[in-house]
């Protein structure tokens, strides 16, 4: 069948041809249709199956809700399942294809699942699929998912750009039909920050799809009016193509604006975004959402030709395509009627009208045949519509011809966003619908979300909820009106309830995409699931691509009618965002790939990648690892030459990740003499002292060292994976805990570059760039001060600290200087070897000398664990964590405690996270005395080592145990020791 | 105010730019305070449904750490001020 | 009516019509031996083993909504026992092995799929936590597995291998892992414990506690007045809310945490998979849709909702680890309460009333424990005595000192 495109189409540009293909076919269109509406103009009515039985689904609607018409667009990076045909715009080029059929949506193998029909009824699975036990994962789940799902994922990178922005205005109007398009007038001539928005690619909602005049000027003229005028308000914002999908506290709302979908490749600007996620915080809003048609629940309801009387209207005026040749209305409302009279004032055979309503209020004129108080029951035709069969009132069944059928079981207001934030819809019995909430603070829902019916009604009532917003906000306004209109009373529907056809013969539809039908819903109350939230769980109604947008509000009927109920006792099933599903490339916007998260960079990054660092990431931090040299083709060649160095001569590390703290004020002595567990209140100035510091649960938070600087002035060091946090614990301790203390806190951290220097020649070479005496009795272990260097050219800050075991320095510069500083420090290390050692090194030194690092550090030890508990101060009456680190738990002297600990053989390996058990034991968790937190080679003494938590750990040394891998399937024999492998006496230190 | 913030001192601002810690308990104690009083201080919560007090930190922002008054129910803020100013001792 | 193939081909051919309702709809009795706050995953899963096990029937349930209605019914539906301490291990293996027999023990089909877990990571630091956490894994006969990226690109080749701002080291998988139709769950326990007897009363809120000195009388509830030998607390989400009917505080705070569904997809995610370098994990339900999460709220909250920064951060670590994900659309995102403990780990033991019992705590890790808590909690009720697997979830852990902190971050509950 062709030859469904006939005059008209406001929507529509005729001298734009676009050529498209459906399923390999080659189709054409016009520029201003959808999808969906250029396949209906090419006879297309068939265009998917359904999820469980696989039957022919056509077109039912002509908007978001769409359940049936879902095509996979585009291909490779760009391909989109589970595309709405409906929202879909058709461009040049365009590629779709149906989903879930196979080999092809006209002859599909798994239409067969429907001859089973009554076995796979509501929860079918739940009964069955159990014997035996192993079967569910190899057989039937596997069979399951074959069949699972909808359109396939592209495993290709999406080429396209996302982005996302904030917006802020006074009032959001969220829909452009007739009532939202009278909110923003109204606000934006009184002068209100305005962002409209509409899910539409044109303003004008039902608007679009009005085929009779207003005012007597036609529909379109109207809007091209009210449109131009927005568009000449600079305070007001048009957003077409997006849906505010999402409602959350504080009037946030989340909106996605579809910026390039409609554009073929060749047209996309790869500088623009494909989507972009807008943030709208709206002092008030304005909700003109509408409402959606609701279809009749009857025998073959489902057939291709089947179509919601509004959107048959819709295509006929908007997009001037004719749903069929031949077509009925089966309705039980005034405004249905509207299809009808547009049908045959486009030259449509309009066959019959099958109302159910018997009342005096139907009010026709046209041409048709009227059939009342009857029913459609059933409906025949293979892959289209090709008759209805009507039980007429006094039970006698007739078949009529058709190809095409409008069906409209009256409305439901889109009351989506009302409820996001919690809100219970309320039933109206005058409405047949659920309402929005009363109370939505801040948000007016206007038109048809608000029961109102037609064009000059919706106007009005956009206009009168704008002048309500706007005073909230104190603004003035005038409600818009419509030239030419009076206002006359409202408007009054007589919509009679039909939540389902009693006759039904055939499956009764009410979820399409999921395939529930009424029996579905019936069998799952007869079996105790009356709930709405568990009839929905249990047949599954609601919970497809759409959402239910067509199929809830029946199935609450059918509850409410079983049960002999208003539909408003049942209540409806909980509205949460998404209103329309978003994809993730929008959610993400520009954080994605090596963009995911910001990367941080040390001052000295430049310098290290000169010397051909190879870079790890720490947190958000790349530190240099590991420098190799020409030759050094396995990491530990590099890394064992790095530590024999600095152990024999000199090595430079760069510390500048490490957190850096500067605290000022008097009582800053005071302030860290609370938040140490050690003592700090007479640290002299020019000394650096190490400090735990604890949570008040009593466990090791972090370490480092503070140095005291001057008076009233220190500077604090703190790893680099809790720089953030220790300043942030600082800050609770400074401004809640102790507000009374006079203490300033400041990041430093990105201040100043830092770098080690260690190894018995270190002096020596900190001694020609720095202009002071560097003796060990002029700066011993410990000192630090500030320090001249170059000749007075430059100040920085100079600490005698050592995490390698080493003699050592760091040595802190301002960040801008720290390039050249480590270049001038290899210039004056060249004659004594130095070279440029990175984090593995490190690492394998502290193992050495028994330093511990968060490794060890795990939130769960105290110091005592760590062999430091002679740090925590008897003395002091007060520091954080001090009586709860006294706990039972935390003294029990089966804690785990820090060991060294080592292969028998010299020879064996063994890695970390191994766990430790005593020999002969059986392999068991009761029987684990504990793991290994830290393990290297140590080129110094020349076979593995490593750091262990054991329970009893320091009375154990010496002992024998096993160390257990059982992921690697290996056991080595282990020595525990003393955690210090070199220089236990740290005659190096003082050196 | 669950999406944003009336930092005192810089104003309405998006929730990403602080940082939770939690209720508002009891003060922290003297030290010299029994191991009970302790205990409930740090491990023991009012978790009301509705009103609640609890440490917001502008970590984004001016690094200052706040009260929210909020209400757990509907996540209406009824006020935010500097912790500081209740100087409190880590309660209220 | 016991379900089989059968008895499906049996109601086929008389239309369907002929199916009983699953469980009861009782009224109240004026006495119960156990009254049972609570009808979501765990508070039926404790009538059920209660009535089975221990043979206790005068039980009721009593859920303020329909049963299922808390976190039982809005989780990512994960199951594992991948646990570090030597005080949650042996439990969640447990129920592990409760939900290997489940279906057959209750008779009803719960779509128990063991496709595996795989935790992803990145890092030195990550995978040599995960080596230690799979060996305490394997010293207790848990099945554990370090997987390298030859071995993750064969059966995960959909993740960012080549330009991850942090590259995947490897993954720690549990090959028992997976997941179960939630909802499935509350239903299969319904049933069965409603066929031993048990009254399971939906629409009944308890605003009050009766007591007469240190002892527990009965409860108030919406449909009346109702008395009890011993009453049992299973309302994680709400636990603070309901022991402040006894003036009981507790080291748990209640927390928001979103969970997410995408559009149906072809399955092509065949395990769980966890990111390591953001807060994300996935899976693929049998009807195509990615089900997923992330972290909590961060704030106190007894609504069932979240916030928009929220689902850009899951979608943002979710694309980080699947670049595939980039024109997937989300479909529905929901929230549930959880009961985050100061140490971030339940919570199961008697209470300073004598014939009060509590049962909670459990961070966002309930679902795969619901078969073992109530196993456990049914023989605490019922013996007096923690069950050998619970001996850790006791209240006074935290003022004795004795945390199960897996995490390590301390006494702040939102971090765990």
């Amino acid at each position: 069948m062709t030859g469904f495109r006939i005059d008209g189409g406001t929507l529509i540009d005729r001298n734009d041809v676009r050529r498209f293909s459906f399923n390999g076919e080659a189709l054409s269109g016009f520029g201003g249709d959808t999808v969906a509406s250029a396949l209906l103009a090419n006879g297309r009515q068939l265009v998917g199956r359904s999820f469980k039985y696989h039957r022919p689904r056509g077109i039912l609607t002509a908007g978001a809700a769409e359940p049936n018409a879902l095509l996979t667009i585009g291909r490779d990076g760009r391909r989109d399942p589970n595309t709405r045909a409906t929202m879909a715009e058709l461009f040049d080029g365009l590629e779709a294809r149906s989903q879930n059929c196979w080999p092809n949506v006209n002859f599909d193998i798994g239409a067969a699942n429907g001859l089973l029909g009554p076995l796979l009824g509501a929860g079918f699975y739940y009964k069955t699929f159990m014997w035996p036990a192993a079967f569910w994962e190899k057989v039937y789940e596997p069979l399951i998912r074959k069949a699972a799902g909808l359109g396939r994922a592209s495993y290709d990178p999406d080429p396209g750009y996302y982005e996302k922005c904030w917006a802020h205005c006074d009032l959001l109007v969220i829909g452009a039909g007739a009532a939202g398009l009278a909110a923003a007038l109204t606000a934006g001539r009184a002068g209100a920050r305005v962002i409209i928005a509409d899910e539409g690619a044109q303003l004008g909602g039902g608007l679009l799809a009005e085929g009779s005049p207003i005012g007597g000027k036609p529909a379109d003229a109207v809007l091209a009016d009210i449109v131009g005028e927005l568009h000449a308000l600079p305070n007001v914002e048009i957003k077409k193509r997006t849906t505010v999908f999402a409602a959350y506290d504080d009037q946030v709302f989340a909106a996605v604006e579809r910026v390039q979908k409609h554009l073929p490749e060749g047209a996309i600007n790869p500088h623009l975004a494909m989507e972009r996620l807008w943030r709208i915080v709206a002092r008030q809003v304005v909700l003109a959402t509408g409402a959606e048609e609701r279809p009749i629940v009857f025998g073959g309801n489902d057939r291709p030709g089947v179509m919601m009387a509004g959107a048959m209207r819709t295509y006929l005026n908007a997009y001037g395509v004719a749903p069929g040749k031949r077509v009925a209305l089966f309705a039980n409302n005034n405004q249905a009627y509207q299809t009808a009279m547009d049908l045959e004032a486009r030259g449509v055979e309009v066959a019959a009208i099958i109302d159910p309503r018997t009342c005096p209020n139907i009010r026709y004129d046209g041409k048709a045949r009227m059939i009342a108080g009857a029913m459609v029951r059933d409906t025949a035709g293979r892959k289209a519509i090709k008759s209805i069969t009507v039980r007429h009132d006094d039970g006698r069944d007739e078949v009529i011809a058709v190809d095409a059928l409008a069906v409209s079981g009256g409305y439901s207001p889109i009351v989506h966003l009302a409820c996001h934030r919690g809100g219970k819809p309320a039933w109206s019995d005058e409405h047949v619908g659920f309402m929005p909430p009363e109370n939505t603070d801040g948000m007016t829902p206007c038109g048809a979300v608000a029961g109102k019916i037609g064009i000059v009604d919706c106007f009005a009532a956009g206009g009168a909820a704008a002048v309500k917003a706007l005073a909230e906000l104190g603004v003035m306004g005038d409600a818009a009106t419509l030239p030419g209109v009076a206002q006359g009373d409202a408007t009054v529907d007589h919509v009679q309830p039909v939540w389902s056809v009693s006759s039904t013969k055939g499956k009764a539809f009410v979820d399409f995409q999921n395939d529930v039908a009424a029996s579905d819903i019936t069998l799952a109350m007869r079996e105790g699931y009356d709930h709405v939230e568990l009839a929905k769980r249990y047949t599954t109604n609601g919970m497809a691509t759409d959402q239910g947008k067509t199929s809830n509000v029946n199935a609450i009927g059918i509850l409410a009618e079983n049960k002999g109920v208003s539909p408003g006792e049942i209540g409806t099933t909980t509205f949460r965002p998404f209103y329309t599903p978003v994809s993730f490339g929008a959610l993400v916007g520009a954080s994605k790939g090596m963009e995911f998260q910001p990367i941080r960079k040390s001052p000295l990054h430049g310098w290290a990648e000169r010397h051909g660092a190879r870079f790890v990431e720490t947190g958000l931090w790349y530190r240099s690892s590991w420098f190799p040299k020409d030759g050094e083709t396995f990491w530990r060649d590099s890394v064992d030459r790095e530590v024999n160095t600095v152990r024999t001569k000199v090595g430079i590390c760069d510390v500048s990740t490490l957190g850096k703290i500067e605290i000022f004020g008097a009582d800053a002595a005071e302030f860290l003499n609370r938040v140490y567990c050690n003592a700090f209140l007479k640290l002299p100035i020019g000394k650096a002292r190490y400090g735990i510091m604890l949570r008040e649960d009593g466990f090791v938070y972090d370490d480092g060292t503070t140095s005291c600087l001057g008076e009233n002035h220190y500077f604090m060091t703190t790893t680099t994976a809790l720089a953030a946090g220790v300043l942030t614990h600082l800050e609770f301790c400074a401004q809640v805990l102790w507000p009374e203390l006079d203490v300033r806190l400041a990041s430093a951290t990105d201040q100043w570059a830092q770098m080690a220097i260690a190894g018995p020649k270190s002096r020596d070479v900190l001694a020609k760039i720095i202009d002071e005496d560097l003796s060990n009795e002029a700066f011993p272990f410990l000192a630090a001060r500030e320090v001249s260097m170059f000749g007075g050219r430059l100040k920085g800050r100079l600490f005698r600290i050592s995490f390698s075991g080493e003699l050592a320095y760091e040595i802190a510069v301002p960040a801008g200087y720290g390039d050249s500083v480590a270049d001038a420090i290899m210039t004056a290390g060249e004659e004594f070897g130095i070279v440029p050692y990175g984090t593995e090194a490190l690492g394998v030194m502290r193992i050495e000398k028994g330093h511990v690092t968060h490794a060890e550090i795990n939130g769960t030890v105290t110091p005592a664990d760590l062999g430091m508990g002679k740090m925590v101060s008897a003395k002091k009456d007060d520091f954080i964590g001090r009586v709860m680190n006294l706990r039972e738990g935390l003294v029990d002297p089966n804690r785990p405690t820090l060991v060294g600990i080592k292969p028998k053989s010299a020879s064996d390996k063994f890695a970390t996270g191994s766990h430790i058990l005593k020999p002969g034991d059986p392999v068991s968790l009761a029987n684990d005395q504990g793991y290994v937190t830290s393990m290297c080679h140590s080129p110094t003494l020349g076979h593995a080592i490593g750091l262990a938590l054991v329970k009893n750990g320091p009375s154990r040394h010496g002992e024998e145990v096993v160390i257990w891998n059982g992921l690697a399937g290996t056991t080595v024999t282990g020595i525990l020791c003393d955690p210090a492998f070199v220089d236990p006496e740290n005659e190096k230190l003082h050196a | 105010m669950s999406s944003l913030v009336k930092c005192p001192h810089c104003g309405l601002r998006p929730k990403e730019e602080f940082t939770v810690r939690g209720e508002v308990a009891t003060p922290r104690p003297d030290a010299g305070a029994e191991e009970a009083v302790w205990f409930d201080h740090v491990y023991l919560r009012d978790n009301p449904r509705g009103e609640h007090r609890e440490y917001w930190h502008h970590s984004g922002g001016c690094r200052r750490w706040l009260v929210l008054s909020r209400n757990t129910l509907t996540h209406e803020t009824s006020e935010v001020v500097d912790a500081s100013t209740l100087k409190t001792g880590g309660a209220a | 009516m016991r379900y089989s193939a059968l008895s499906l081909l049996g109601n086929a051919f008389s239309k369907n019509k002929n199916w009983k309702p699953a469980w009861r709809n009782p009224d109240p009795k004026p006495h119960y031996d156990v009254i049972i706050i609570g009808g979501g995953g765990h508070g039926l899963a404790t009538a059920y083993y209660l009535s089975k096990v221990y043979g206790v029937r005068n039980v009721a349930v009593l859920e303020k909504g329909y049963l299922g209605s808390g976190n039982i019914g809005r989780n990512t539906t994960i199951i594992r026992s991948n646990y570090l301490l030597e005080g949650n291990n042996p439990f969640y293996e447990f129920s592990m092995k409760l939900w290997e027999g489940l279906e057959q023990d209750f008779n009803f089909n719960a779509m128990v799929s063991q496709r595996g877990v795989i935790n992803l990571f990145h890092s030195d630091a990550q995978r040599d936590a995960y080596t230690r956490r799979g060996n305490a894994m394997r010293l207790h006969g848990v099945d554990a597995e370090l997987l390298n990226r030859d071995q993750l690109r064969e059966k995960l080749p959909f993740l960012d291998y080549e330009n991850a701002r942090f590259p995947i080291m490897g993954g720690l998988m549990q090959a028992r892992g997976g997941t179960v139709r939630h909802d499935a769950v509350a239903w299969g326990f319904a049933r069965g414990a409603d066929q031993n007897g048990v009254d399971i009363i939906q629409n009944c809120e308890v605003t009050g506690i009766d007591r007469d000195g240190d002892q527990i009388t009965g409860v108030q509830t919406t449909r009346g007045a109702i008395k009890c030998n011993k009453l049992a607390m299973a309302v994680a989400g709400s636990s603070s809310h309901v022991a402040k009917m006894v003036d009981m505080r507790l080291p748990i705070e209640s927390h928001a945490l979103q969970a997410f569904v995408s559009e149906g997809l072809k399955p092509f995610i065949d395990t769980v998979v966890t990111f390591g370098a953001g807060h994300f994990y996935v899976s693929q339900s049998d009807k195509g849709g990615l089900v997923f999460g992330g972290d909590i709220e961060g704030y106190n909250s007894y609504a069932q909702r979240g916030n928009l920064a929220n689902v850009e951060h899951v979608a943002e670590a979710g694309m980080a680890m699947i670049p595939a994900l980039s024109r997937v659309r989300i479909l529905r995102s929901w929230g549930g309460i959880m009961d985050m403990s100061m140490d971030g780990s339940p919570i199961m033991d008697r209470t300073h009333l004598s014939n009060l019992y509590f049962n909670g705590g459990w961070c966002y890790g309930g679902f795969k424990a619901t078969p073992a808590s109530g196993y456990c909690f049914a023989h605490l009720l019922a013996t007096d005595t923690p069950h050998e697997t619970a001996t850790a979830f006791r209240m006074d852990r935290f003022a004795r000192g004795y945390l199960l902190d897996e995490k390590g971050v301390g006494a702040q509950a939102n971090l765990h």
